[in-house]
């Protein structure tokens, strides 16, 4: 099956602008809850495979994110934005570290 | 254990034992799977932390061309320079079975071949930042396609992980336990009732034994009777 998947980037303008010359599906959000809809309706059309979202936005998007979290497609993916990296694309890792083995072993 | 509510027959035994078989055969089963993939787990974790590490500071520097390209442009130039990219990005997914997990792999193509042709503006308008800038962020999106795949590959096995840990968990501390003490159940009340019905033979053969000496009493004293009443 050779379908092909776009890329998505969403975060705020300044985060997502560079990634629109490299040929990605940029959508500059500026609330959470834009960054909410947004999610919900790249991941409803099934033509996203890989969605970055910056940290600043997954904050305050949680529910979304583990709605996603195990469906093979989207896979979204955490990157720092402008103001740098929050720890939470790190955390996310250690959260399932834990869920798999019961406790925190690394 | 308080659920036994099982017929103490030979067929259930028969069933409960085949039951117990496959139970322990799948928890045996099912231990190796968790092992392998807690193995595999545990390499995709430590690769998504190291490329994770670098990739977040890859893309700080990124960002931090940017942030000076913009400083040194105006935010209309910045944006119409990035408004109509060249570059394009198709991107293919098939999916690997680990352990039975189906994880994704990413194909990339980009329309352009080249990396050095990728910039989608004009060189005159534009800061030499914001090269460095395009440049940086397309080496560090390779990196970002892979970590996405084995970001996502790392979610779904935890996932499967905690799935085949509760099933195995499952088996070893409820059901096999249960399975046990059903089948000691059923050996037992059948035992008891083997004994129940040896006794109760015994008792049977000893009522009819009693009666049949006593007949033969009864036989002897009328023989007797008859010999003392024939020779007086």
């Amino acid at each position: 099956m050779a379908t092909t998947y776009r890329i998505a980037v969403i975060g705020d303008w300044e985060s997502v602008m560079g990634f629109r010359a490299i040929g990605l599906d940029t959508y500059p959000v500026t609330s959470a809850a834009e960054g909410k809809e947004r999610v919900k309706e790249l991941a409803k059309d099934g033509e996203c495979a890989v969605i970055y979202l910056t940290e600043q936005l997954a904050r305050e998007m949680s529910d979304v994110l583990n709605h996603y979290k195990d469906e093979l497609r989207p896979a979204i993916i955490l990157i720092p934005g402008r103001e740098g990296s929050l720890g939470i694309g790190r955390d996310n890792i250690q959260r399932a570290i834990e869920r798999a083995v019961g406790a925190d072993i690394l | 254990m308080a659920n036994i509510t099982v017929n103490p027959t030979r067929m259930e035994l028969t069933r409960l034992k085949g039951k117990l078989r496959t139970a322990q055969r799948g928890h045996k089963l099912l231990k190796d799977k968790r092992d392998e993939l807690m193995k595999q787990f545990l390499d995709t974790v430590r690769e998504v932390r190291a490329l994770r590490a670098e990739v977040e500071e890859e893309l700080m520097k990124v960002h931090k061309s940017f942030t000076v390209a913009s400083a040194l442009m105006s935010s209309e130039a910045l944006e119409q320079a990035l408004l109509y990219p060249k570059q394009s990005v198709e991107l293919t997914q098939t999916s690997k079975n680990i352990m039975s997990v189906n994880v994704p792999v990413y194909h990339f193509q980009t329309k352009t071949m080249s990396d050095s042709d990728i910039y989608p503006y004009g060189f005159a308008a534009t800061s030499g930042e914001l090269d460095t800038a395009v440049d940086a962020l397309g080496r560090v999106f390779r990196k970002m396609l892979k970590l996405a795949e084995i970001e996502k590959s790392a979610q779904l096995m935890a996932e499967e992980i905690e799935k085949t840990r509760r099933r195995v968990n499952a088996l070893e501390y409820v059901m096999i336990p249960n399975t046990q003490e059903a089948i000691r159940y059923i050996t037992m009340k059948l035992d008891e009732n083997d004994r129940a019905t040896t006794t109760r033979l015994m008792k049977v053969k000893d009522m009819i034994l009693k009666e049949a000496i006593e007949e033969k009493r009864a036989a002897d004293a009328r023989a007797k009777e008859a010999f003392q009443a024939q020779n007086p």
